[in-house]
């Protein structure tokens, strides 16, 4: 078990919620829930943070401060989609301003669904969200580069593929990593 | 003079719950001007009436903000039934205004957290959110869920709630009575606390109404505006119901306004729990009643932050033309830029909070 394991650090950013799964994952660390006895910290530097907690759809306006905290992390890292939007949309997904799911923006590693979102479900998936970290931290360790998802490969890719994706350098098939 | 220097503010933010931008800009620790930037979060929700039957849009209403939730499908639902000309039984306005009420408690609670967490109060953060599971523990009892409660429909609520289970609230919150009187105690009377809320983010009663603002912010700023004043729905059976008002106009008074306004939330419960009516709780619209052609129809409410305004159209189809929702946030926006002028950057966050910004609402 690695350090990041031991003790996490969250960030979590608020994409187009209606601010539900928002207030749930505040309240999965406050006492009743209490996500802190697992070592976990949240945190609002995206340079602490191992695991990203994005609650809401992507849209128009924030798909650039989504990829921006993204891109600030340092590898590492998991992201946790929390709540039905975060994961395809949800209700949202016909709205005009909605590009989708966070995996529009950025790969994502854990599905959280729930509308809202239930504290005992993020914890499930942070937990869950560690292992992952455990085992990418392991390949980082052996040299190996991380597979990362393909962004924008989601149940809807087929509806809507045309959607202005931006794939980072460093996640296209192929790429190496620099040093 | 100090050269002047532009600090980015949000939207991600570690006192932000919420993604709102802000430009301060400063002259060394000193904020010259803030210059607002939103719709990280605008979804565009508005427009989905058109697509929906005016009776699923409830759900989509309540989606609105996920803490008034239940503020929003009432605004809407009662916004719909005047236009369809649906006289809905007492007992469910009763319902709706207990739910309203303690929506206004959690939502008072959670705001007292955050505006710790932004001062660096974690223990009394911590504090307010445990008391507020006891009302998110109501709301699961009752409705199942703990956010978003889809008990309210067009045409009333989803299902009755037995008297039983109204008295076990009132319960209760008797029970949380007096772990909020230490906390009230803490965030009023405490020096520390006082000398980071006295004498901040000052509004006179003058820029207030200028700027319109409304909710506690506003009485904050001893204007007696309060929606409920005006007696709609219930709240016309109180004995009496008097605005709670502040003349100290910064953030401290705008803390005592919403301390006092839970208390008032919780016998505002109790008093419409006994005088609870007994006539059923109304029905869904049948298919043939629809929306009259260029029909409109709107309703003032207080939410937690202030006066929301709904207002609908219909078109002569089971879909609405037009649904328009004013938030109390949008209102408070102007308070707020005239807040921030003239302020050191370490009150900023508190400035921020005390009007209790639903930036969610605010961009739909």
């Amino acid at each position: 078990m690695g350090y990041s394991s031991k003790s996490p650090w969250l960030i979590h950013y608020d994409g187009s919620s209606c601010n539900g799964c928002d207030i749930e994952v505040l309240d999965s660390m406050m006492p009743l829930y209490d996500i802190e006895r697992f070592g976990i910290i949240n945190t609002g530097n995206p340079k602490h943070a191992d695991i990203f907690l994005v609650t809401g759809s992507i849209n128009h306006q924030n798909v650039k401060v989504v990829r921006e905290i993204y891109d600030q992390m340092t590898e590492p890292k998991v992201v946790v989609a929390c709540g039905i939007c975060a994961c395809t949309g949800g209700v949202f997904r016909d709205c005009y301003n909605v590009l989708g799911g966070v995996d529009k923006a950025i790969p994502v590693d854990m599905y959280v669904p729930g509308c809202a979102v239930r504290p005992e479900n993020i914890i499930d998936a942070v937990l869950k969200a560690v292992d992952i970290l455990d085992e990418k931290a392991k390949k980082l360790a052996a040299g190996e580069t991380i597979e990362k998802r393909e962004v924008g490969a989601s149940l809807h890719e087929a509806v809507d593929g045309e959607l202005p994706v931006r794939q980072p350098e460093h996640t296209k098939p192929g790429a190496k990593r620099e040093a | 003079m100090a050269r002047q220097t532009i600090l980015p503010f949000g939207p991600q933010h570690p006192v932000l719950p919420e993604p709102i931008h802000l430009d301060l800009i400063v002259e060394d620790e000193h904020v010259v001007e803030a210059v607002p930037q939103i719709g990280f979060v605008h979804r565009g929700l508005e427009k989905l009436v058109q697509t929906r039957d005016y009776n699923q849009f409830v759900y989509i209403a309540e989606r609105v903000c996920g803490i008034c939730s239940f503020g929003h499908g009432y605004g809407y639902a009662s916004a719909t039934e005047q236009l369809l000309g649906i006289e809905i039984p007492r007992r469910a306005e009763y319902l709706r205004a207990i739910f309203e009420e303690l929506s206004r408690v959690h939502s008072h609670l959670l705001w007292l957290g955050l505006l710790a967490d932004a001062f660096g109060f974690e223990a009394l953060f911590n504090h307010c959110w445990r008391l507020r599971e006891t009302v998110l523990d109501i709301f699961q009892e009752t409705c199942g869920g703990r956010i978003i409660l889809s008990i309210v429909m067009v045409g009333g609520m989803n299902h009755d709630i037995p008297d039983e289970t109204l008295a076990g609230i009132c319960q209760k919150l008797d029970s949380i009575k007096r772990d909020y009187r230490e906390i009230v105690n803490t965030m009023l009377n405490d020096s520390s606390i006082k000398s980071r809320l006295c004498g901040v983010g000052y509004i006179s009663r003058e820029d207030a109404i200028d700027l319109s603002m409304v909710g506690p912010f506003a009485r904050a700023s001893n204007i007696h505006y309060d929606v409920r004043s005006t007696g709609f729905g219930a709240y016309g059976d109180l004995d009496e119901f008097v605005p709670i008002v502040s003349d100290e106009c910064d953030c401290y008074g705008r803390c005592k306004v919403r301390c006092a306004e839970v208390y008032q939330a919780i016998d505002i419960i109790k008093e419409l729990v006994a005088k609870i009516p007994h006539d059923g709780v109304g029905k869904k619209p049948g298919p043939k009643v629809l929306p009259p052609e260029n029909g409109q129809a709107h309703v003032l409410i207080e939410q937690p932050r202030g006066e929301a305004y709904y207002y609908v159209r219909g078109n002569g189809t089971k879909n609405l033309e037009r649904f328009r929702l004013r938030t109390p946030t949008s209102q408070n926006l102007g308070g707020l830029v005239k807040a921030l002028e003239n302020v050191d950057v370490a009150d900023v966050p508190m400035i921020i909070l005390t009007i209790d910004p639903c930036i969610s609402c605010t961009e739909r």
